[in-house]
């Protein structure tokens, strides 16, 4: 069984690597959107320090949403989805694996260019730290929320438009708690009571999530 | 060992078929046959378990394939109207993963052999995406040989093949049949085979 969990997973990454435009569009689109913001709101350093954290999670939750649509669909529409679905291993396995390759290729990066998004916006370090981690527990819950919606609107005409309208919704608890981790820092609060809120989400979306993806998988086949 | 109880299938509001019932033992093969849109690829996908069938039971060993679940499909290999293959992924790295989500850890001298049993030679690095047609499909044939499936269901595997594939394939049953295998196929051409010719199942004549 978890012989068939890695290589649906090194499949999948191996996948992403080849196709490098699809992990570097979301990437891209995460680091213009925080950069658009100084633009708009101006120069302010004060006043974008206290919007710093909204802005990275927000642009951080559409950022992750962009590359949603693809998690089933290329695999729908050549047929080896089926194929996954006929496997001789449990379906919500393999369906993990997909949605850590998903968090692994489009999750990651962001976490990783956050801090640098963080700094340009003048979040001291203590606010970095506390942004990374929120990031580092969060895209992981919305990879996987995310997943249940991508499956569920899998062969939908208009599903691109329909799963952000499915999934947004969801993704609140974990935007303001994320969100309000970094900012709680930032006011000298201590940010630890978000994050175990967080890491409650992530754990309860880690419990149910493969699950539900396998049931609304199940469902699109027929 | 395949028995089929008086299922009934719906696309939509449609009534496919309703009432069948037919047994396929070891050893035996079923050619369904039926004109477009009579329900046949919906019938192979209900017995592969993609779809559950309105009314009836599909069981396997005397077992519903509702409750069987992974132990079921660790014996059965379904071939569909889609390949299943992965264009960027090589005809090597496309064959592993088939065979391991089928519970099976291959070498790469066991997929070349099963490429070369279905006519394919020199093409494992390739990238599938660049195979034509015909070449792809024999890929997700060579997927068969890979697995120790003993129910093959094929949904018109003749269908991009040439002649000499045709032939391949249909030796290729044989074999399978006469290892004991049970076999149920679509087709629009009659099936020729050593073991004698395959039983028919015609839908859609009311």
């Amino acid at each position: 069984m978890w012989a068939a969990a890695r290589i649906v997973l090194w499949r999948d990454v191996l996948l992403a690597v080849r196709r490098q435009s699809e992990v570097v569009t979301s990437l891209f689109f995460f680091i213009l959107v925080v950069t658009l913001f100084p633009l708009g709101v101006g120069p302010d350093i004060e006043m974008l320090r206290i919007i710093a954290p909204g802005v990275v999670w927000v642009a951080a939750l559409l950022a992750s949403m962009l590359a949603l649509n693809r998690m089933f669909s290329g695999d729908y529409v050549d047929g080896s989805l089926e194929q996954m679905v006929l496997a001789a291993q449990p379906l919500p396995v393999l369906v993990f694996s997909k949605i850590l390759a998903h968090w692994l290729v489009s999750g990651l990066p962001l976490v990783v260019m956050a801090p640098v998004l963080g700094l340009q916006l003048g979040m001291d370090s203590d606010s970095l730290r506390v942004l990374v981690i929120s990031l580092l527990i969060g895209t992981p819950v919305l990879s996987l929320i995310g997943a249940v919606g991508a499956a569920l609107t899998l062969g939908l005409r208009g599903g691109g438009v329909l799963i952000s309208l499915l999934v947004l919704p969801l993704y609140i608890p974990v935007l303001i708690f994320g969100a309000g981790a970094v900012e709680a820092t930032q006011a000298g609060l201590g940010g630890d009571s978000h994050l175990y809120l967080l890491g409650a989400i992530c754990v309860f979306s880690l419990l149910l999530g493969p699950w539900a993806s396998s049931a609304a998988l199940r469902i699109a086949m027929e | 060992m395949l028995q089929i109880e008086n299922i009934c299938c719906e696309r939509g509001d449609r009534r496919l078929f309703q009432g069948l019932s037919f047994a396929v033992g070891a050893g035996e093969s079923m050619h369904v046959v039926g004109h477009n849109g009579s329900g046949k690829t919906t019938l192979l996908r209900a017995l592969a378990g993609l779809l559950a069938p309105t009314e009836g039971t599909i069981r396997w060993r005397e077992e519903d394939i509702r409750d069987l679940g992974e132990e079921y499909h660790q014996e059965l290999a379904y071939l569909g109207h889609l390949n299943g293959n992965k264009g960027d992924l090589s005809v090597y790295e496309n064959l592993r993963v088939a065979a391991c989500l089928a519970g099976r850890m291959v070498t790469p001298e066991e997929v070349t052999a099963a490429l070369r049993r279905i006519g394919l030679h020199d093409c494992e690095d390739l990238p599938a995406r660049i195979l034509s047609q015909g070449q792809q499909r024999r890929v997700a044939l060579a997927r068969l040989f890979l697995t120790k499936a003993a129910l093959w269901v094929l949904d018109e595997p003749f269908v991009a093949l040439d002649t000499a594939a045709v032939a391949t394939l249909q030796h290729e049953i044989d074999e399978h049949l006469r290892r004991g295998g049970i076999i149920v196929l679509t087709a629009h051409h009659e099936v020729q085979l050593n073991t004698g010719a395959p039983r028919l199942l015609e839908l859609g004549r009311h």
